[in-house]
């Protein structure tokens, strides 16, 4: 079975656990989602699983779309994702609900596009101090100081950082615990926050990389 | 979206009368030491109440020793919460009486209210 999902941002709220702390939650929902396509290693060159999700109205997609979803007798939907996969463990058509993937307790690695933020100082975009707000001067408060060295090398390296646009970009969040799974109400509940804005598009996967406790 | 949200909101606790800003109250709080578990008081004014699905909290201010105020937020909802007692309502005509945190003494009374 693949461990990949793709979901909704519903929001942020809080779960008491058995202790009776209250725990930040992100809320998804997670599915269900359709096994769009298989990728093979032998036809494509690397193995991997499509996964569809949110039924639309038929006159939201194209009909290439349409024709590829025909192939599977699957319903319009709006998002296509791949997630790599050596071994599949599904077929095509299938149908995957949040219970069957994920399970409490489970790490995850929340992929979603940032809330967009503009062309952003560098104060906001990088954590630059600024300027001093007092002691006579003006116009130096968020100001990002000198972005180079002088003559030598007489240029701005590049990659340096400095004012420019600012979120709206893919951000993967990785090691959220889950905390919550419902598969009647295809509910998924991540400990902690997931980027983007709500109702954003959300793949989530099995995190990538386990914290390994050293053995004693 | 919203029966979503409902969906993970705890059960409200049946020991916990509706609140309003003025009650005297007091409010029994499980804690664990250890292995032994107990039932320890708090009692003072609710200054405040939040609403706001499992967020939905209450704050109680109370004068302890030396005439220092202290406040201490509850969640309605935390399972941690044994039970509340409201002792006497107060008239109030506000929905945050944080001017109590300037009055001490005969000034931070606030006027009993009556109800059949």
């Amino acid at each position: 079975m693949i461990k990949g999902l793709l979901g909704k941002k519903l929001g942020m709220t809080q779960i008491f656990d058995e202790l009776g702390v209250a725990i930040p939650v992100t809320l998804i929902e997670a599915g269900p989602c359709y096994v769009t396509q298989i990728r093979t290693v032998g036809r494509d060159g690397y193995s991997a699983v499509q996964l569809g999700f949110e039924e639309v109205k038929p006159k939201r997609l194209t009909g290439g779309e349409l024709g590829h979803l025909k192939r599977n007798n699957l319903p319009p939907l709006r998002f296509l994702r791949e997630f790599r996969a050596e071994d599949p463990g599904v077929a095509e058509g299938d149908k995957i609900t949040v219970d069957q993937v994920f399970a409490p307790g489970e790490k995850v690695d929340v992929t979603g596009i940032s809330k967009g933020k503009g062309f952003a100082g560098g104060v906001k975009r990088y954590h630059f101090r600024g300027g001093p707000k007092t002691h006579g001067q003006s116009d130096r408060w968020r100001a990002p100081g000198a972005r180079s060295s002088g003559t030598t090398p007489g240029r701005v390296f590049k990659g340096s950082r400095g004012p420019g646009h600012m979120g709206n970009r893919r951000v993967t969040v990785q090691n959220l615990k889950v905390v919550l799974v419902d598969g009647e109400r295809n509910l998924l509940g991540v400990r902690g926050a997931v980027p983007g804005p709500r109702g954003g598009l959300l793949m989530i996967k099995a995190a990538r990389k386990q914290v390994v406790r050293s053995v004693e | 979206m919203s029966e979503l949200f409902q969906a993970v909101e705890a059960p409200a606790n049946p020991n916990i009368p509706e609140l309003r800003p003025g009650d005297s109250v007091r409010v029994f709080i499980r804690i664990k030491e250890g292995n032994s578990e107990r039932t320890q008081e708090f009692r003072g004014t609710v200054i405040r109440v939040g609403k706001g699905g499992n967020n939905a909290n209450f704050t109680v201010r109370r004068i302890a020793s030396n005439g220092i105020g202290v406040e201490r937020t509850f969640l309605f909802k935390s399972p941690r919460i044994e039970k509340v007692i409201v002792e006497r309502h107060a008239h109030v005509r506000r929905a945050r009486l944080y001017y109590l945190r300037g009055r001490t003494g005969k000034r931070s009374r606030l006027k009993t209210k009556f109800t059949a």
